[in-house]
């Protein structure tokens, strides 16, 4: 595939100010492993280099993942609006209560994208504004997008009162 | 007898607050002007908005963890669910981000043919997003100029690949069908005959002093805001980010078409009604070139990549064809994607749709992050209302396109 841009390493005063980083590529994309302590400031820095667009936030859960030895990795792509480049940090979490501070103070638009993992895989963003849940109901006890939480077959229907059509 | 003045105000309790007397209305999740099942708390004083909660979900059906549980090409056919008004785009979007996982370079000719699918999906999108705009505020007859040209794209999607709504076009490393003579053929007449029906429409609603009226200055985003809060596609470009991943990371065969970025200043609905209305005319331009510069060739990858299906002739002519054929078939074999993740995107009509896919070594996706673009729009919506009538609420709403099927996948 050729289409990806030759993509910058990291900034250098980002890599002078944050040594050790592990920085990988692939396929033209650039990659930042960040200690979960240090992402605040890490994403906070990046921003203020130019990457002033938070594309996404997401977590892949890598209980059954092979090699894996962290079990939760949050991603955040960044993006300048003004040279089209990108970056990925990525960030490991462990159980139990994986948890990480917010960024919803450089990034407004991360809010309901932190909800989002918030109800999908249970990581908590401390200082999160208004940290409820996107997409699943209030009462809902589980973050369906864990692996061990079932395709089908636990908490759609069953744990719910049924209703027929005479008392509804 | 005079009549007293209202003492209202002076019968409140003494420790009453301003906002124990403002209305709360429930707009949807069902309401026809949501268009599609989303939920909107207002709080308003009088007719003004004071605050809006927007709340979605209602239509979540975990299309991320079915992903996980199908190979690449059969997760397309969810795709097509997703956003259900531009569903090409989508299928794009998806292959897109496997064939970035894989290293899979296309051939000349598929690039082409998915840059036309993708480019008609903007226009059908655009038609639809501008309709509702229109008919949400009293445009209908431009509403039915509109949906008679979607129509059109729909017979040429169902000409194409059998299907009119969800079409499942895109397969890992190619097409599920080449492009016929006809195809081609009624892709022409579109191009001849829509520029007039645009035209119409500029006519019918573009000066039009209702429209105007409706739209100029309601729901103002600026630059900064659109940024902050990861707004992409028309919206952000009506609010002057000039950022198109078609220029800015140039993907399939758009490096090789003349094209502009079609961005505005003002940041209200009126600029996104303009910006929609604007790149429907570049899509043309870049279809013209696109259909009459097909290249020849195959429009699979070859057989030894091992990713897409192998011609009849191959399968029933060459060894290599057999085997091909016969292990993509097999349940145990088929191709394997890396132990790697990639996010790759493209500039859906709706804004930046990107997929996050981690591969696991097998023919499934180990995780499959949709980034949809209506997720951080919708967010938006309480900063865009605020002070604004109610009756703006369903202007604003439409000029952000949501579209609840992607909002909660």
């Amino acid at each position: 595939m050729t289409d990806p841009l030759p993509q910058p390493a990291l900034p250098e005063s980002i890599a002078a100010r944050f040594a050790g980083l592990d920085v990988s590529a692939f396929r033209g994309q650039t990659r930042v492993v960040v200690p979960a302590a240090e992402a605040h400031g890490l994403l906070a820095a990046l921003r203020a280099e130019g990457f002033d667009l938070l594309v996404d936030v997401t977590c892949v859960d890598y209980l059954e993942y092979r090699g894996a030895t962290r079990r939760y990795g949050l991603v955040y792509l960044l993006a300048s609006t003004g040279g089209g480049q990108r970056l990925t940090v990525r960030v490991f979490l462990d159980d139990p209560q994986p948890a990480i501070p917010t960024v919803v103070d450089v990034w407004p638009g991360a809010e309901w994208l932190e909800r989002e993992v918030w109800d999908m895989f249970g990581i908590r963003f401390e200082g999160h504004p208004d940290l409820r849940r996107l997409l699943m109901p209030e009462a809902f006890t589980a973050h369906p997008l864990r692996k061990d939480y079932p395709l089908q077959g636990r908490g759609e229907r069953h744990n719910f009162p049924v209703l027929t059509r005479d008392e509804g | 007898m005079s009549i007293a003045p209202s003492d209202h105000d002076t019968r409140r309790p003494a420790d009453a607050r301003e906002e124990d007397y403002l209305w709360t209305l429930n707009f949807g999740p069902q309401h026809p002007a949501t268009h599609t099942t989303l939920r909107l708390v207002l709080k308003l004083e009088g007719e003004r908005v004071v605050d809006a909660m927007p709340e979605m979900g209602y239509l979540h059906s975990g299309f991320e963890k079915i992903g996980e549980h199908l190979s690449y090409n059969q997760y397309v056919t969810v795709t097509d669910r997703m956003n259900y008004i531009s569903p090409m785009a989508n299928n794009v979007a998806w292959h897109h981000a496997v064939e970035r996982l894989m290293g899979i370079e296309l051939t000349p000719r598929c690039k082409v043919i998915r840059t036309i699918v993708a480019e008609l999906a903007r226009i059908s999108d655009h038609l639809l997003c501008n309709g509702a705009v229109g008919l949400d505020t009293g445009a209908f007859t431009f509403f039915l100029y509109a949906f008679y040209q979607r129509e059109v794209i729909y017979d040429i999607f169902e000409t194409l690949c059998g299907a009119r709504f969800t079409n499942s076009y895109t397969r890992v490393g190619g097409v599920s069908q080449d492009f016929t003579p006809l195809v081609v053929e009624k892709i022409r007449t579109f191009l001849r005959t829509f520029p007039k029906t645009l035209d119409d429409m500029e006519r019918l609603l573009t000066r039009n002093r209702i429209f105007v009226d409706r739209t100029k200055g309601v729901g103002v985003l600026s630059r900064e805001e659109a940024i902050a809060h990861g707004a992409t596609g028309p919206v952000a470009r009506a609010s002057g980010v000039t950022r198109d991943l078609r220029k800015d990371e140039p993907y399939l065969a758009y490096a090789d078409y003349d094209f502009q970025v079609c961005c505005a200043s003002a940041g209200d609905c009126y600029a996104r009604y303009l910006v929609r209305m604007q790149e429907m005319r570049e899509s043309l331009r870049i279809l013209n070139a696109a259909i009459e510069n097909l290249p020849a060739g195959e429009v699979n990858v070859g057989i030894d990549e091992r990713v897409a299906r192998p011609s009849k002739w191959q399968v029933y002519s060459t060894i290599e064809g057999t085997i091909s054929h016969f292990e993509l078939s097999m349940a145990n074999r088929g191709f394997e994607a890396p132990h790697e993740e990639s996010y790759a995107a493209i500039e859906a009509p709706n804004g930046e749709l990107g997929f996050y896919v981690v591969g696991d070594g097998t023919e499934n996706a180990y995780r499959a992050r949709c980034r949809p673009p209506s997720v951080l729009h919708f967010a938006l919506f309480p900063r865009l209302i605020r002070g604004h009538t109610l009756s703006d609420v369903v202007a604003v709403l439409g000029s952000l396109n949501i579209i609840a099927a992607e909002l909660d996948r």
